[in-house]
């Protein structure tokens, strides 16, 4: 067995056992606390540029099959875990889920204290980290101390799509309306999401004026999510100014942070993100709380559309952490979801023109799937728009 | 600048409902006494909810049968009932209460079956009584498999294809249909009782039969097997709101055909995909949807055929569960409270996580950690049954452990069962599988067993695939391969010898010193040597339910190795208690109980508390029982490493059973100071000769007895003491192996049976001496409990058996204040425990157990620890001993305690009469013959408080389960030298207009007194055939005493029938006369129903 070595931009030290592929690979560390679904994890473009630690002990206990992947390439720069399957048990299972990192070329690290690297984390904030196994420590040290933190860095141009492409539903089935969706890190369950309810995806570079949108006559645009800061991504933000009020808009995660800046209102950087499947979600409308599935390194402040300053959270999240309805160039925006573990936004909606985004993943893949009726609101809102 | 609306008003935000305020009192049904399938987890459910419904307002009315809990402890509810939980006494607490609710979901299956029962009566609408937790609907439509059937498939949720049958008729046709095997299960069952795997039409007549005469309602389900696929459950929180959690996911790793509370189960799953999961987890919510359970816990099991990934729902319970202790331990989401607080109107996002404090509790926990509960069998104690698993629950206990990963999870559980096992093999009793050629252990891994995990491993380790091995056994590949890798780090450290390395890979697989020793061929200081000169150091991490997402506020720790340790600094005033381990007979929630009052006591007299226990199922592993809980096996290594981490002031044994008494030593050589009596005093205790020393320097009478190492010996001996005579080996517990011989033969016999046949009838005794005692024939046994404190001795309780000398304490029913006790042997009583206490140099607890007989004072045996006795004593006169002891032995006075208000000033007087009785395992072990004997066989107990021992009694038998009859006919048979007494038993229950049949003998005998009987014939002869008589249900009650020990003949088979026909059985003539008073008593006296509050202010006690 190799040893493995993770070394934080703040000089801590992690040993463990090599695992997936030989070689170096340095991004930002953020730990994940899923308990299921490490593939799906792993391929979903959100994670572009990071460096990912499970707080789940064993990983790949139920191998890998191409049905999970959430895109061809994996984004996503190294695996952290305390323990790495050697054996996969699965009926479902294509290959260990070693062998298919190694295979693809992605860094990973078995036997690693994840506690100790997670609260790191949660103490430190979400840091560049450099993982390797024949390197020595203060070569990794020095790696790490000279990568690029998130902030400020358009990484969606390294995910979305160059050409534009089509997802349709299953042949044979009704197609009830037709999306172009915003490529923005886009993951392969929100198609299917889409595709299942009779919707026809246009799937378009994240670069792609509002016009050229247009021009194809959508029934509703669609922003996916996607990874890292949403500040830098000043085309699509342009291009949803542009499509607000003249076709209906859905976003989630990334395309919920777009649509929010394209309001006016600006987002944040949070202290070490949301990752994992727990992250409980108050529906304002109703108050039913959702158990979501979330990825996402930094939020939307929609007080900052009021001018006032976000409130500092103290005990469990009430009304008192909820943004007033604002009127922005574009009508009234309201928050609509509340995260009730520290009363950040989760989702918001517009009142006179039809927009609404989320901050969560509602299409799951991996975490509950108690928020995809969310996909059945959209198709049911547009079907009524395009009637 | 834009514009802002006004800030957002409540009615914006749609907020949960607040609790309900038109209820005001809740009554909470308990569980009764512990039994197979149903254990201290109800203790620890019903504690919480208590606590938490008082916390918010609600006054507290409690029904439970048993003395042995914390919550009957007169402090948690507002008014403790301890009667029998069946509907008429219920009911007359319902009258006599009147609550506003019922809340029926905490106490398992006894509490749904009390309210299923009384919901038939009308009783709750004649009181405008409301069911809160889950409605009558809901119960019924999830513990009728046929209606769950229905809803489950109306909600296109699969089921096992299956038939509802009440007759064998139907049952043939059904598995016509299914074919074979088939799986038979009872409605309205608990602990899988009454089900079966039928391979064939023998066995599947048999099942049918048993099941629905064991079905409440006589019905049971014929359903297709999925034996070998895998199983699964879920714990589900649903509150008001239909908001809806997963608490925890729990994977066993033995497939279906294992009943859950005997599989070694994981948490959380292992081996589920994501996608696999949460179509699982929808599932689940959608099942609690569809049966209504509209607020609360409930588990729902799955099974997994692993080849197709085909799911179909097995059963749910609309209720917490054994699987809901394990949950919340597992997690440290507290179900029980949560789902106590959600009965009452609250709604998840309302309630904050304790752990973080900030967060609320419509979440999932995320776990970082992996947990294994493992099931501890006794089957040692039921010689008639063969020690298989399959769908019915036998397992008396379980231990639970947390590893960082499952190899060292799955070490710890089996370490902590203290069964003699060190780990997964490697260690010393390995042999048990290692002297096993391969065909052998080819043939015991298809058998579910309670030793099948270490055959499995083995049998690996002989490098057979995982994949031929998962074909034999069905246990999945992921974890037949990490027991491979298991026996790959032994091979490799062992193969490396003593070393940094090897310690930690050992170490990180979860390896013990016990297991490394024995592979390293070291002793103590050799390893000892090789840790302290390694940096490998054990750690200990925080269960947090969110892996480390949050900061954590409760302390609640497991120990690992691993980089980074969040053990807090050591406190200044700290105590450690020691658990007692997983519940086995002989060791149960007595003891539980007085750990967790040391804790409480401790907590009141300013120390911080540091709890070590390893059983799920108890209350002290509650994480707000003490300062900080160490979710640890009890051994020297990881005791000691504890005590390294928290440096405790002292250490408390004494209270906790075997287990922590059996570390004593080790401990106080280790330099660890133990709080009170010392190790020596209780190891003179138990040594026969220093003992019988201390006895005769101090001049209590002893019975006669000896030493033998040797069968010459041995029999020397009971040539000197005379027969009958009492045998066993030394250091046991729950009488273990002890038996009343009556003649020679029978010494051999035991000898035999014990250390098996030996050439030339000589056997090897020297390593553990038999110990043989005269036995005193009719004599009464007293037990005593007491506190000394060096000085004063504070005589808790002094309590007369029912049964005589000869059945096991823990077997026997007791009676306080004792009914025939003089004055004379009370007051020898009493000189002789302070004589003991003093030559025991008794610095906290003394049990001692004496034989009477006429005016002479025989003492048995001194134990100078906590009893089984002690909840019981302490619930009767409302003084809690074990919290008198725990603050006696950190140095206290009772002098002192007296004036703190922890003693009474006075002796309580009581104006009742209560009595213990013993709850048997026989339904359980339907082959067992069912006389009670010097060998603890025993689960659980009752207690039964009344004006008279005739109605304490009655209310003891039916709270224990027995359906005492109040009039019909009585059989009985007797032996000779309880003659006498029978005349007396046979007169009452003729006065009483019992038809009384007898045998032979006893016909005659009683005619002679003038009492009229029908006389039976022989088992097998004729039409007064008993068998037959018990069979046709012409029998209400069994009266059969066996002569000189002779578990053989028509006796036994009497039993057996009564015990397949649940036919009370009394095997003893003080047991039958006390049921006979009872049954008179009972007549008179009626459902009187007072709570334990109001029988402590009587006697002048309590708050």
């Amino acid at each position: 067995m190799k040893k493995g070595m993770l070394v934080t931009a703040d000089g801590s030290v992690f040993n463990g056992i090599a695992a997936g592929s030989d070689g170096v690979a340095t991004g930002e560390v953020v730990f994940n606390t899923a308990m299921t679904g490490y593939q799906e994890i792993m391929t979903d473009p959100s994670y572009a540029g990071q460096v990912v630690v499970m707080t789940a002990p064993h990983i790949g206990n139920y191998g890998a099959t191409s049905l999970d992947d959430q895109a061809d390439s994996i984004y996503a720069k190294a695996l952290i875990t305390r323990s790495m399957s050697r054996r996969a048990s699965s009926w479902r299972s294509e290959e260990t889920f070693d062998d298919y990192l190694a295979r693809r070329g992605i860094v990973a690290l078995s036997d690693i204290d994840t506690r100790r690297l997670t609260r790191h984390i949660r103490d430190n904030g979400a840091m560049p980290v450099a993982v390797g196994s024949d390197i020595d420590e203060s070569e990794l040290a020095s790696i790490a101390a000279g990568a690029p933190t998130m902030a400020g860095l358009d990484l969606v141009q390294t995910v979305t799509t160059d050409e534009m492409y089509v997802s349709n539903p299953d042949p044979g089935s009704e197609v009830v309306a037709h999306v172009v969706a915003y490529d923005l890190g886009i993951k392969r369950d929100i198609l299917t999401q889409l595709n299942r309810r009779g919707v026809s995806v246009t799937v378009v570079p994240a670069s792609t004026a509002a016009d050229a949108v247009l021009a194809m006559d959508p029934d509703a645009v669609f922003l996916s999510n996607g990874p890292g800061d949403p500040e830098p991504l000043e085309t699509s933000i342009e291009a949803v100014r542009g499509l607000l009020g003249r076709t209906p808009l859905f976003g989630i995660c990334l395309g919920h942070q777009v649509l929010g800046l394209a309001l006016g209102a600006s987002t944040f950087k949070l202290p070490f993100g949301h990752h994992g499947g727990n992250h409980p979600v108050r529906n304002v409308s109703d108050g039913t709380v959702d158990i979501t599935s979330q990825n996402h390194g930094f939020a939307v402040d929609l007080w900052s559309l009021t001018g006032m300053e976000r409130p500092t959270i103290d005990g469990l999240p009430g009304p008192e952490m909820l943004a007033p309805d604002t009127e922005t160039a574009y009508g009234v925006v309201q928050q609509t979801h509340l995260n009730l573990n520290d009363g950040t936004n989760e989702g918001l909606a517009c009142l006179d023109v039809n927009a609404f985004s989320v901050q969560y993943h509602p299409e799951a893949a991996p975490g509950p799937n108690d928020a995809q009726k969310l996909f059945d609101g959209f198709v049911g809102s547009i079907g009524a728009t395009s009637a | 600048m834009p514009k802002s609306y006004s800030t957002v008003s409540s009615d914006r935000l749609a907020l949960p409902v607040p609790k309900r305020t038109d209820i005001s009192s809740i009554l909470v049904i308990g569980s009764g006494p512990i039994v197979i399938g149903q254990a201290c987890e109800f203790d620890y459910s019903g504690t919480q909810a208590i606590k938490a419904l008082r916390e918010h307002g609600y006054r507290v009315i409690l029904v439970n049968s048993n003395p042995a809990t914390i919550m009957t402890d007169p402090e948690f509810a507002d008014a403790t009932y301890i009667e029998p939980i069946t509907a008429p006494f219920v009911e007359a607490v319902l009258r006599k209460e009147r609550p506003d609710a019922v809340l029926p979901t905490l106490g398992g299956q006894t509490a749904l079956n009390v309210t299923m029962e009384l919901a038939k009566t009308g009783v709750f609408e004649e009181l405008g009584i409301e069911v809160i937790g889950a409605s009558l609907e809901a119960i019924e439509a999830a513990e009728d498999r046929g209606k769950f059937k229905k809803v489950m498939e109306a909600h296109g949720i699969v089921t096992a294809r299956s038939h509802y049958v009440t007759s064998l008729d139907e049952a043939l046709t059904a598995v016509a249909d299914l074919g074979y095997p088939a799986m038979v299960r009872p409605s309205y069952i608990l602990g899988g009782g009454g089900t079966g795997l039928a391979h064939d039409e023998g066995a599947f007549i048999d099942i049918v039969n048993h099941g629905i005469e064991t079905s409440p309602v006589s019905e049971v389900l014929i359903e297709e097997s999925i034996a070998g696929w895998k199983e699964f459950e879920l714990e589900v929180m649903r509150d008001g709101a239909d908001n809806a959690v997963i608490v925890c996911s729990i994977e066993n790793l033995d497939p279906m055909g294992v009943h859950t509370g005997d599989s070694i189960t994981v948490a959380p799953a292992m081996t589920l995909s994501d996608r696999e999961y949460q179509e699982m987890r929808d599932e689940a919510i959608a099942c609690l949807r569809a049966i209504g359970v509209e607020t609360g816990g409930s588990n729902v099991q799955f099974a997994v055929d692993p080849l197709t990934g085909k799911r179909i729902i097995i059963e749910m319970n609309p209720r917490v569960s054994r699987s809901s202790a394990l949950a919340s331990k597992a997690t440290g989401f507290p179900i029980a409270k949560m789902a106590a607080l959600l009965a009452v109107g609250y709604t998840l996002d309302e309630i904050a996580n304790d752990i973080t404090g900030a967060t609320p509790a419509s979440f999932e926990p995320a776990l970082d950690y992996v947990v294994v509960k493992a099931p501890r069998f006794d089957f040692a104690k039921f010689p008639s049954v063969e020690p298989v698993l399959g769908t019915a629950m036998q397992s008396v206990g379980e231990a639970m452990s947390i590893g960082r990963t499952f190899p060292e999870a799955l070490q710890k559980a089996l370490r902590s069962l203290e069964t003699g096992r060190d780990g997964l093999n490697g260690d010393r009793a390995e042999v048990e599988v290692t002297s096993l050629d391969i065909d052998e252990l080819n043939k015991r891994v298809r058998v579910a067993s309670p030793t099948r995990i270490y055959e499995t491993a083995e049998l690996l380790r002989r490098g057979v695939s995982v994949d031929e091995v998962h074909d034999l056994t069905a246990i999945d590949p992921w974890f037949l391969d990490q027991m491979a890798w298991i026996n790959e780090v032994r091979a490799d450290v062992q193969a490396a010898g003593p070393s940094s390395d090897a310690l930690r890979q050992a170490k990180r697989t979860g390896f013990s010193d016990a297991q490394l020793r024995h592979l390293w061929g070291v002793g103590h200081d050799e390893l000892a040597a090789v840790k302290n000169s390694s940096d490998v150091k054990v750690t200990y991490k925080t269960v947090d339910t969110c892996a480390a997402e949050f900061e954590a506020r409760t302390p609640y720790f497991y120990s690992t190795y691993e980089e980074d340790s969040e053990a807090p600094a050591p406190g200044t005033k700290t105590v450690m208690v020691l658990g007692s381990g997983p519940n086995r007979i002989g060791q149960g929630i007595e003891f539980d109980y007085c750990c967790v009052h040391a804790a409480f006591a401790l907590g009141d007299a300013g120390y911080e508390t540091v709890m070590v226990n390893c059983n799920p199922e108890t209350v002290s592993t509650d994480y707000d029982t003490s300062t900080r809980l160490y979710f640890e096996p009890l051994t020297v290594e990881d005791v000691l490493a504890i005590v390294d981490a928290e440096r405790p002031h002292a250490v408390v044994v004494q209270l906790g059973g075997q287990t922590p008494l059996g570390l004593a030593k080790a401990l106080e050589q280790a330099g660890v100071t133990i709080a009170g009596t010392s190790p020596d005093s209780i190891d003179m205790a138990e040594d026969r000769e220093q003992f019988s020393a201390l006895c005769a320097r101090y001049g209590i009478k002893q019975p006669p007895h000896g030493t033998a190492t040797s069968a010459a010996e041995a029999q020397d001996v009971v040539d000197e003491i005379g027969l009958p005579a009492l045998v066993r080996p030394s250091y046991v517990l729950g009488g273990r192996a002890m038996r009343i011989i009556y003649s020679i033969e029978e010494l051999s016999r035991y000898l035999s049976d014990l250390y098996g046949a030996v050439p030339g009838g000589e056997v090897d005794l020297s390593d553990a001496p038999l110990l043989i005692d005269r036995f005193l024939e009719s004599a009464i046994e007293v037990d005593v409990d007491a506190v000394f404190d060096g000085d004063e001795l504070y005589i808790g309780g002094i309590m007369e058996h029912v049964e005589e000398a000869g059945v096991h304490s823990g077997d026997s029913a007791c009676v306080v204040p004792p009914p025939t006790l003089s004055d004379e042997v009370i007051a020898q009583v009493i000189v002789d425990t302070r004589k003991l206490a003093e030559g025991l140099d008794v610095k906290g607890l003394l049990n001692i157990q004496f034989a009477i007989r006429g005016e002479d004072v025989f003492v048995l045996e001194a134990n100078p620890r906590a009893s089984r006795t002690i909840p019981f004593i302490s619930k009767a006169t409302g003084v809690p001993l074990a919290k008198v002891a725990t603050r006696v032995m950190l140095g206290e006075s009772l002098a002192s305690l007296r004036e703190a208000g922890v003693v009474p000033a006075e002796r309580p007087s009581l104006s009742f009469t209560a009595v213990k009785e013993a709850v048997l395992p026989w339904s359980r072990f339907p082959g067992e013959d069912t006389l009670l004997g010097p060998e603890m066989r025993a689960t659980g107990e009752v207690m039964g408080i009344g004006e008279t021992m005739g109605v304490a009694y009655a209310k003891a038998l039916r709270g224990a389960g027995h359906s005492v009859p109040d009039s019909g006919a009585a059989f009985v048979s007797l032996a000779d030298r309880d003659k006498t007494v029978g005349v007396e038993i046979a007169a009452i229950l003729s006065e009483m207009g019992f038809k009384i049949y007898a045998t032979h003998g006893t016909a005659g005998h009683l005619a002679r007194h003038g009492i009229a009987t029908t006389h039976v014939d022989k088992v097998g002869e004729g039409i007064y055939d008993p068998v037959r008589l018990v069979e046709d249900d012409k029998i209400d009650l069994v009266i059969n005493t066996p002569a000189g020990g002779k578990a053989r003949g028509d006796g036994r088979l009497i039993r057996l029938a009564a015990s397949h026909h649940a036919v009370p059985c009394v095997t003893t003539a003080q047991g039958g006369l006390a049921v006979a008073n009872s049954i008179r008593a009972a007549a008179a006296s009626g459902l009187d129903v007072t709570s334990l509050q109001d029988h402590h202010a009587a006697a002048g006690v309590g708050r």
